[in-house]
């Protein structure tokens, strides 16, 4: 069985964030990228799908554009065979249906049989292309995974359900799975493997190569009027010895902010 | 046209975030505002809460979550009513269901949003990117449109004296829909409400050192205070909480009345997961500490003096 991971670059999350002119999105000028966090959870399972001999072989996804292609030879060097990076034009302004759209094409022309995402990109913060890719392939989903195993045709995975509590679920493959934190370690590459890895493979697909048009790529959705949040009024240092500021700041959470 | 609300039930009663929804779907403007309950619950309260009628699909199939079971009856449901836009909390089910329905139905999707207005007959949801380090408005193109909303996003006015007619169905599922089968529940790790739920919150960093002064230190300052405990990756990462407790960027996002952070630098992905909450107190011994610049109430100072003393005035006025 082919292990599908699904993996994007998203501004390190230490990166301050500037809105562009038409605040549709952040200037990226100086931006440094990563792997998106939750998607390392997810390439990380399906490397150690495969070396406990349950997969064949694992097969990265992206959609993006050539500056990409550090993190995907990062990515590599931890295990993974191969990548297939989807870029078009008509990807550039188009939404999570979109990109789900493409990737799901592309993942159906690889006969994979489980595919492995994160629980969200922690830029767009959708938490939606995976589900989406699901129904697009006809395939059982299971968000937020924080454990995963696969018996033959079989998997029983733990999910986050409402308010803190987790389910152990049971359904049969393929499907599509969120990883969250807590799933695994990921691993860092080591200097051979990162060498090995330069070697490896990765196949660049427009959209008519997947048989695909602009038109079934067409956001759906469109953002702008973006802002960064408003700043929070200046606050009060309190000073003192530490029984007269513990006295002093109940006080306060009572009386000024009503809090309690 | 018209809003369809998902309506979260919790023992066959909808839970506070349905009734927000209803109020903030009514005074939205943009027609009839269907309430849609699905599995057992008694649904007579949504009325006087702002539906102007009630879908209730009262069956076996629909008793517990499952994905293929649940989306299939909010398709049926956006035929039956011929609605523009559906509503729903952005919880475990909002953020499995809504994308798989918004694929089946062609329909754009707006997530997460902490606000919700009408602009020219059409909805825009306001919601958080980058972890919460910017904000932004998103309208669909589609004829139908789906957004999920965060809880204690709006404000609940009293209900009326209002009442809404009522149609049952089956929602046209049956237990073969059901692809993913729930075998075991398991409780969360303690009984407070959850980090994304709670008003209050007393997190604590690496500083704490062990596990056994974190338990000692902040839990006890917690209860003390009605408040979940919380932590800061670094805390989790040393072992101290568990990733249950994370706050942050990629942790929990919260959204409290009260956040009490001990000995928290206040890095950016901490930040991005609590800057939203109504009043921060801080206490860190460095006071160049970034989180001192989001603090209401500062102290400069160690921690682990200070946090015995809160807890006894805690208790003094609120045992
Ligand atoms: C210039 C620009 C303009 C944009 N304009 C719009 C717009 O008008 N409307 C709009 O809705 N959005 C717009 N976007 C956002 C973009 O479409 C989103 O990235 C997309 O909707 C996916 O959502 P997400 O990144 O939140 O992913 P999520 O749904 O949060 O991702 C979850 C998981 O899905 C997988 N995944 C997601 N994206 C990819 C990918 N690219 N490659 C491989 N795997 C992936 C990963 O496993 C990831 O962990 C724009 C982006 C850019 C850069
Ligand atoms: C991809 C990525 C994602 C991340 N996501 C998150 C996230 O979701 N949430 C998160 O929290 N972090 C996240 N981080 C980590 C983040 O960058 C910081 O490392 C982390 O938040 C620091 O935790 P801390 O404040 O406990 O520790 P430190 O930064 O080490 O700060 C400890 C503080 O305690 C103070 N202190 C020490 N002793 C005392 C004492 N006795 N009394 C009072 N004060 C004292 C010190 O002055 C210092 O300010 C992420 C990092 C990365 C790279």
């Amino acid at each position: 069985m082919k292990i599908g991971v699904c993996l994007k670059q998203v501004p390190a999350t230490d990166s301050r964030v500037v809105v562009n002119a038409t605040a549709n999105g952040i200037v990226t000028n100086d931006v440094k990228w990563e792997i998106n966090p939750y998607d390392e959870y997810a390439l990380e399972e399906g490397v150690r799908l495969k070396q406990s001999g349950k997969g064949t072989e694992v097969v990265i996804f992206t959609v993006g554009g050539a500056d990409c292609e550090q993190r995907l030879r990062d990515a590599l060097a931890r295990g993974a065979d191969r990548v297939v990076r989807i870029e078009d034009p008509a990807l550039a302004g188009s939404d999570a249906l979109g990109y789900a759209r493409a990737l799901g094409a592309a993942i159906k022309a690889e006969d994979i049989g489980l595919l492995l995402c994160g629980r969200q990109a922690v830029d767009g913060d959708n938490g939606a292309v995976p589900a989406m890719i699901a129904e697009v392939l006809g395939w059982s989903q299971v968000s937020w995974i924080d454990k995963l195993g696969v018996e033959g045709a079989s998997f029983t995975a733990n999910r986050a359900a409402g308010r803190g509590s987790k389910e152990v679920v049971t359904g049969t493959l393929p499907a599509v799975f969120t990883c969250d934190k807590g799933l695994n370690e990921p691993r860092m590459a080591k200097l051979p493997d990162i060498m090995a890895a330069r070697k490896k493979a990765i196949v660049v697909k427009n959209l008519a190569a997947l048989g695909l048009d602009a038109g079934a790529v067409a956001a759906l959705v469109v953002e702008d009027a973006m802002s960064l949040p408003p700043a929070r009024p200046a606050g009060r240092k309190l000073t003192g010895d530490a029984a007269t500021v513990a006295h002093e700041l109940v006080r306060l959470l009572r009386e000024e902010a009503k809090v309690i | 046209m018209g809003i369809l609300v998902l309506c979260d039930t919790d023992g066959g009663v909808p839970r506070k975030s349905a009734y927000e929804l209803l109020g903030k779907a009514k005074a939205l403007g943009l027609g009839t505002v269907t309430a849609l309950v699905l599995g057992p619950a008694d649904v007579s309260s949504l009325g006087g809460y702002g539906a102007d009628a009630v879908l209730h699909y009262n069956n076996a199939a629909l008793a517990t979550y499952s994905t293929g079971a649940t989306v299939k009856a909010l398709a049926n449901a956006v035929a039956a009513t011929g609605a523009g836009y559906v509503l729903g909390s952005a919880n475990q089910v909002g953020r499995d269901a809504f994308p798989r329905l918004a694929a089946r139905l062609g329909a754009g999707l707006v997530v997460e949003c902490t606000d919700l207005r009408s602009e020219g007959g059409k909805l825009v949801g306001r919601r958080p990117v980058y972890g919460g380090k910017a904000l932004v408005d998103a309208r669909v193109q589609s004829a139908v449109g789906l957004f999920t909303v965060r809880p204690n996003s709006f404000p609940i006015a009293a209900p009326t004296a209002a009442t809404a007619a009522v149609t049952t169905g089956d929602g046209g599922v049956s237990a073969s829909d059901i692809d993913v089968k729930v075998v075991q529940t398991l409780a969360p790790d303690s009984k407070q409400v959850d980090l994304t739920e709670a008003d209050r919150i007393v997190a604590g960093g690496r500083s704490l050192k062990s596990k056994e002064l974190f338990d000692s230190v902040v839990r006890p300052l917690a209860a003390a205070v009605h408040a979940t405990p919380g932590a800061s990756r670094a805390a989790v990462d040393a072992g101290l909480a568990t990733h249950g407790d994370q706050v942050g960027q990629t942790g929990k996002v919260v959204n409290p009345s009260l956040y009490i952070a001990l000995g928290i630098s206040g890095a950016i992905q901490h930040l991005a997961g609590m800057r939203t909450s109504r009043v921060i107190v801080a206490v860190n011994k460095d006071a160049d500490a970034p989180i001192f610049q989001f603090a209401t109430y500062g102290y400069v100072g160690d921690l682990f003096e200070i946090a015995p003393l809160l807890q006894k005035e805690f208790e003094k006025i609120l045992a």
